[in-house]
C-alpha cells in the first residue's frame, strides 16, 4: 500500500487540498506509472465571420466598428452580428471611440505570457464612447496606482505600416486630459 | 405523464463550410424560424436547451456565443448539453415532465469545418489506450464495417444499396448537402478510402443546425392543428471501449427502442447512421416491420451537421406527422462513435 503524498496547488495555502486517505487500499506496485506523455494538436481555421469581419477591418484603419441592436439601440462591440440582448440580427455598422472610458480595471503583479508588459500593469475594460459594452486592453503612460474607474482614455495605435485586422493594433491606452465620467454613468455598461 | 408533442422544426441549408459565417450568424436564422413558426417568441418559451461541442468550435464555451441569437434577456431559463440536440430536447421533455416548463425551445449545430473532422473525432476515444493512437473516425468506422462483412451481416453491395437510397431520397429535401447518386455498381467501381469504406459509404461533412419547439398538451394543440406527440422516448448506452464492444450489434439501439415503446406499424422511420454499415445495425435493433419507409429525408448520409444530425431526425418524422403525411414515426439519433450511444422517440399524430 502506498500512501501518496497531497499534490501541491501553486496559489493555495498548505493543507487546503488535502484529501482524507482513501478507505479502500491503493497498491501501485514498486514503480507505478505516474506519467503518460501524449502528444496532442488540432488545427483549426477560425471563421470570425460577417460582422466581426467588418470590425476586423476597421482596426486595420485604426476605426472601432460596432453593430446596433435594432430593438434597444445599443452599440455592441466587437459586433458578433447578433444583438446578445434581443437575439436579432444587427445590420447597422456605427463608428465609436476612438476615445473611451475605464469602466473597470486590475492590476497585475503577476504577467504571464511572451508579450505580457513589465509588472506591475494595469488591465482594464475600455468603454469606446457611444458604445454599450467595453474592450479589453492594458494602459500605459501613466503609474499603476493613479488608474481609476470613469478615467478617460485613447487608444495607442501600432505605426500605421504595422497596422493588420487585429486587436494587437491597439499597443495600450493612455489618459487624456478630459475630465472623469461619474460612475454612475457606467452603470449597466461594466 | 405530460402529452409532449414537437409543435415547430426549422434547420439550415447544410453545406460543406459556412465559411463566412461565424457560428451565431448561421444559427440565427434558424432559430428565429423556428419560433416565428408558431407564432412565438423566447418570452414564451419556459425552458430552452441546446446541443453543440467546443472541439467541433475550437473555442472554450462556445455554445455562451451563440445564445445570444436566443435573446437571452431578460434572463432565460437554460440548459446545454456537449451532445447531439436529440439529448437536448431529451433534457426538455424530463423538465417539462417535472412540471417545470410547458414550452421548450431546443436547438443544435455546428460548424465542422474550421478542423479536421476525422481527428476531431478521435478525441472521444479514451485518453490512454485508443487515442494516443489518434484513429480517425473513418478508419474506426471501418473497423465495424470489416467486423460486420466477416460476420455476414452485410456485403460491400449492400452498403452500396444505402447510400444510393439515401441520396436519391434526398433529391425531395431541400436542406440535403450530397442529392442523387450514381448507381450502385458506379459506386462499387470507386477506390477504397479506408477499406472497406469508399467515399459513398461516409457521411459528407457538414456545417448547419436545427431547432425544435416542444409544447404540453393544450398549448401544443393551440400552437399548432397537428401536434407531432412524443409516445415514447428514452436513451441507452453500450461501453465506450470499442475493444471491448461486439461491434456487429448494437445492443442500446434495441434497448432504447423497447423502452421508447417501439411496437406495431410506422408510416416512417428516420435512423441517424453516419456509415452505411450503421443503416442495418439500428434498423435491426429497432425491430421495424416492413413497408416502414426509411429515412425519406436521406438521413446523415445526404447532410451531417455533427451535434444536429440526430434531432433532425426527430424533426423530419415530427414535420411528416404535422403534415399529415405519416400518422406514426419513429426516429433514432446515435452519439458517441460506432452507434455508442442511442436514443429512439415514436412520434404519433392524433389528440
Amino acid at each position: 500500500m502506498s500512501s501518496e503524498p497531497d499534490r501541491s496547488i501553486s496559489t493555495m495555502p498548505d493543507g487546503l487540498w488535502t484529501q482524507p486517505t482513501p478507505s479502500v487500499p491503493v497498491d501501485l506496485g514498486d514503480d507505478p506509472v505516474r506519467r503518460q506523455v501524449v502528444p496532442a494538436s488540432m488545427r483549426y481555421d477560425y471563421t470570425p465571420g460577417l460582422a466581426t469581419t467588418r470590425f476586423l477591418r476597421g482596426l486595420a484603419e485604426k476605426r472601432f466598428l460596432g453593430e446596433r441592436c435594432p430593438q434597444t439601440g445599443d452599440v455592441y462591440i466587437p459586433p458578433r452580428g447578433v444583438s446578445p440582448v434581443s437575439g436579432l440580427r444587427t445590420t447597422e455598422q456605427v463608428e465609436v471611440g476612438p476615445k473611451a472610458t475605464i469602466t473597470s480595471f486590475c492590476v497585475v503583479h503577476i504577467g504571464f505570457g511572451v508579450n505580457a508588459p513589465p509588472t506591475p500593469f494595469v488591465s482594464a475594460l475600455f468603454l469606446p464612447d457611444g458604445a454599450a459594452v467595453s474592450l479589453y486592453g492594458t494602459m500605459g503612460e501613466v503609474p499603476h496606482d493613479q488608474v481609476r474607474i470613469g478615467m478617460r482614455v485613447e487608444p495607442v495605435w501600432v505605426d500605421d505600416d504595422q497596422l493588420t485586422t487585429s486587436m494587437e493594433n491597439i499597443r495600450y491606452w493612455r489618459p487624456i486630459d478630459e475630465p472623469d465620467v461619474p460612475a454612475e454613468q457606467l452603470k449597466g455598461h461594466m | 405523464m405530460r402529452d409532449v408533442a414537437i409543435v415547430s422544426v426549422a434547420q439550415g441549408e447544410h453545406r460543406r463550410a459556412a465559411g463566412e459565417l461565424n457560428e451565431v450568424e448561421m444559427v440565427e436564422p434558424i432559430l428565429r424560424e423556428a419560433l416565428d413558426g408558431v407564432g412565438v417568441t423566447i418570452a414564451d418559451i419556459d425552458f430552452t436547451c441546446s446541443g453543440s461541442s467546443d472541439y467541433l468550435a475550437g473555442q472554450a464555451f462556445s455554445f455562451v456565443m451563440t445564445l445570444d441569437a436566443v435573446g437571452a434577456w431578460p434572463p432565460i431559463v437554460e440548459s446545454h448539453v456537449e451532445m447531439d440536440g436529440a439529448w437536448a430536447l431529451y433534457e426538455a421533455w424530463l423538465k417539462i415532465q417535472t412540471g417545470a416548463a410547458d414550452t421548450a425551445f431546443v436547438y443544435s449545430y455546428s460548424k465542422a469545418s474550421p478542423g479536421d473532422l476525422p481527428r476531431v473525432m478521435s478525441r472521444m476515444l479514451d485518453p490512454y489506450y485508443v487515442g494516443p493512437l489518434w484513429p480517425d473516425s473513418i478508419a474506426y468506422a471501418g473497423l465495424q464495417a470489416r467486423a460486420m462483412l466477416d460476420a455476414g451481416i452485410t456485403s460491400e453491395r449492400r452498403m452500396a444499396e444505402v447510400a444510393y437510397r439515401n441520396r436519391e431520397s434526398a433529391r425531395s429535401n431541400p436542406n440535403a448537402q450530397v442529392v442523387g447518386s450514381p448507381s450502385v455498381d458506379e459506386l462499387l467501381a470507386a477506390p477504397m478510402l479506408s477499406d472497406p469504406l469508399r467515399l459513398h459509404d461516409c457521411p459528407p461533412i457538414s456545417d448547419g443546425g436545427v431547432a425544435v419547439v416542444l409544447a404540453a398538451g393544450d398549448r401544443a394543440r393551440d400552437l399548432v392543428e397537428r401536434p407531432a406527440w412524443i409516445r415514447g422516448i428514452d436513451h441507452r448506452i453500450d461501453s465506450h471501449q470499442i475493444g471491448a464492444r461486439d461491434l456487429t450489434s448494437a445492443p442500446s439501439v434495441a434497448l432504447a427502442a423497447q423502452h421508447a415503446g417501439v411496437d406495431g406499424a410506422f408510416d416512417v422511420a428516420e435512423v441517424h447512421a453516419p456509415f452505411t454499415h450503421q443503416e442495418q445495425l439500428v434498423l435491426d435493433g429497432l425491430g421495424l416491420a416492413d413497408g416502414v419507409d426509411v429515412n425519406p429525408s436521406g438521413g446523415a448520409l445526404a447532410a451531417n451537421p455533427m451535434m444536429a444530425a440526430g434531432l433532425i431526425r426527430l424533426g423530419e418524422v415530427a414535420n411528416r406527422i404535422m403534415d399529415g403525411s405519416a400518422g406514426r414515426g419513429v426516429a433514432h439519433a446515435t452519439a458517441g462513435h460506432l452507434l455508442q450511444q442511442n436514443l429512439v422517440c415514436v412520434l404519433e399524430g392524433g389528440e
